[in-house]
């Protein structure tokens, strides 16, 4: 159990680095927000009350402290744009983008996992032949391609959802559904064709060992050495690269959210930046930061459960 | 109760047959040595006892009959059957031949698993049986460890536990020692003397070393780049080699050992 707390406390720690460098670089880049806010013509006078009522005429450290205190407390501070508290405004939008992370996420494994175990069952051959190109074509196609061409079939012509109008989560649930579905779509395919690679190559690296040919000297026949001993190991590097699976679903979907209208995090990110609404943007970079580095710390977690030489002092 | 007829055995991707024309015989109750310099064909030819043989990458000729069923063309279903059940095999380096993440005493039952229907309590039981019949210290404890958590000579006892647990009527040991150092090497090379005597078990024992293989064996077989040059009584061909390879392989260990073992464990 100590190996546990002691990937918890890096954890905690990295959120920390990355939460200071966040506000930190935002702090940078944001210039005076109250000169913002009050356009060039105002009075110095007037821009210095705004800077006190938003309190940035205290040094970085402190009021990073208080953020942070306010993070853990669900406060996220006020947004410069709808004047209206950040956690208010963004947790609608949580939801959307961790359904549409979870639905891309489920159908990776879902579709990988059992192409990815024939695939490795197979080799050489047409039919591999044939696979491997397809596969390095899918992993070749940006997300916001498969999502505009998905639009453009699946909503455009065949009107199975309507592009640009996302329907309530609340009243139109399957509605909603309907169109996270296809953007999770656009999202799983490059992920999906790399799952499976990284799943074919890791089975049959592992196939080649020679614990390999001890299971096979006891009378296993290949599906039980398959069974019992080759997919428990393969599983350490197939857990890392889900994890890093995540960190890409996040990052393809600030864009997909773009293509499909879908009001998430990704969404509300994109125009937070163009609206320099800097204690929203700070809030949304921290979550989706907190997002995969947590799925790295739960592999973390899982692959030292699944391998006990993992659990051998250090992080690693 | 082993007998191999002219077996030959060439990889599709290879010149050279790995193995021409052996023909080995190993009586009831016998340790055979094999041994012969890296790529003569040892490791071939047990593979080929052992059903191990990658059948789809050579080409295989001839025949080896254990207690009478020939197992060379037999089909992989029957040849289940016998694997881990009549033949147990001990590779070279424990460490890479154990699975990683399965800890020892599951890896020694599972030959019980497969081939027998014996309860979970009955598998430990039996588990903890041959983990300390292979003098390893504290059976119970090393029951519950992974292959990591042990050191070489520890690990090569446990895969002998693993391979003798059923009682095999062959146990085949490819280099088993090669990879320990020299004292683990002598008290192995005991154990399975008296694992020899004790269950009389038959054994074939592959090593390039034949100063180790005259500790252990009865009789040996020296082969040499795919063929069997000479074979008989080791003491008869340590002293009176009558193929060049075999003399070449004897002038090859230094002077003291081959002194050394005539008083040692003869
Ligand atoms: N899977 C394989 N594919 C192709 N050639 C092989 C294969 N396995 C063995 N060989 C070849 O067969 C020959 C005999 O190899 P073998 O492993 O039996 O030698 P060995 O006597 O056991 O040597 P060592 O002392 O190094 O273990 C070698 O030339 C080797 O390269
Ligand atoms: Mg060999």
């Amino acid at each position: 159990m100590k190996y546990a707390a002691r990937r918890i406390a890096s954890f905690l720690l990295t959120m920390v680095i990355v939460s200071f460098l966040a506000f930190m670089a935002f702090d940078v880049i944001s210039g005076d927000p109250a000169t913002a806010l009050l356009g060039t013509e105002a009075t110095p006078e007037a821009i210095a009350a705004l800077r006190t009522e938003m309190g940035l005429d205290r040094p970085l450290g402190v009021r990073y402290g208080e953020w942070l205190l306010g993070f853990f407390t669900g406060d996220l501070g006020t947004s410069y744009v709808y004047h209206q508290s950040v956690s208010e405004i963004i947790a609608p939008k949580i939801s959307v983008t961790l359904l549409l992370s979870f639905v891309s996420f489920l159908l990776i494994l879902l579709i990988s996992i059992p192409l990815g175990l024939s695939a490795a069952k197979r080799s050489g051959g047409a039919l591999e032949a044939a696979g491997t190109a397809f596969n390095q074509f899918c992993m070749a196609v940006p997300p916001f391609f498969t999502g505009m061409l998905l639009s453009y079939l699946f909503g455009v012509i065949l009107k199975w959802f309507m592009p640009g109008v996302f329907p309530d989560l609340s009243t139109d649930f399957p509605g909603a559904m309907r169109h996270i579905f296809f953007a999770a779509i656009a999202i799983a395919v490059p992920r999906i064709a790399m799952t499976v690679r990284m799943l074919k190559s890791t089975i049959q690296s592992e196939m080649r060992k020679s614990y390999v040919r001890t299971a096979i000297s006891r009378g296993n026949d290949r599906s039980a050495v398959l069974r019992v001993h080759v997919l428990k190991n393969s599983l350490v590097p197939v857990i890392t690269f889900l994890a890093q699976t995540m960190a890409e679903i996040v990052a393809g979907g600030i864009v997909v959210e773009q293509v499909f209208a879908i009001p998430g995090l990704g969404r509300m990110l994109v125009s937070s930046i163009s609206n320099r609404d800097y204690p929203m943007v700070q809030a949304i970079v921290v979550i989706l930061a907190l997002w995969v580095v947590l799925s790295g710390t739960v592999a973390d977690l899982v692959n030292q459960r699944i391998d006990p030489r993992l659990r051998l002092g250090g992080d690693r | 109760m082993l007998e191999i007829r002219d077996l030959h055995i060439k990889f599709h991707n290879r010149e050279r047959e790995a193995v021409s024309g052996v023909s080995l015989t190993i009586h009831d109750g016998e340790i055979l040595g094999l041994v012969g310099e890296s790529g003569s064909g040892k490791s071939v030819t047990a593979m080929s006892v052992a059903g191990l043989l990658p059948r789809k990458q050579c080409s295989y000729s001839g025949a080896i009959y254990l207690d009478g069923a020939e197992l060379l063309h037999i089909d992989r279903k029957e040849l289940r059957k016998k694997q881990g059940k009549a033949i147990g095999v001990v590779f070279q380096e424990p460490m890479n031949a154990m699975d990683p993440l399965m800890t020892i005493g599951k890896q020694v039952e599972e030959v019980l698993r497969i081939h027998t229907t014996c309860s979970r309590e009955e598998r430990k039981r039996l588990a903890l049986e041959a983990l300390a019949a292979v003098d390893l210290p504290d059976p119970e404890d090393i029951y519950g460890k992974y292959p990591h958590e042990l050191s070489g000579g520890m690990l090569q006892r446990a895969m002998i536990a693993a391979a003798i647990v059923i009682r095999p009527k062959l146990l085949l040991l490819d280099e088993p020692t090669t990879a320990l150092d020299v004292t683990i090497q002598a008290q192995i090379l005991e154990l399975l003397k008296r694992l020899n005597k004790e269950s009389g078990i038959s054994m074939l024992f592959i090593s390039h070393n034949l100063n180790v293989v005259r500790k252990l064996c009865s009789r040996v077989a020296v082969m040499q780049r795919g063929v069997l040059v000479e074979e008989g009584d080791v003491e008869t061909v340590f002293h009176h080699p009558q193929h060049p390879y075999t003399q070449h392989l004897i002038a090859a260990i230094p002077r003291r050992e081959r002194k050394e073992n005539r008083h040692g464990t003869k």
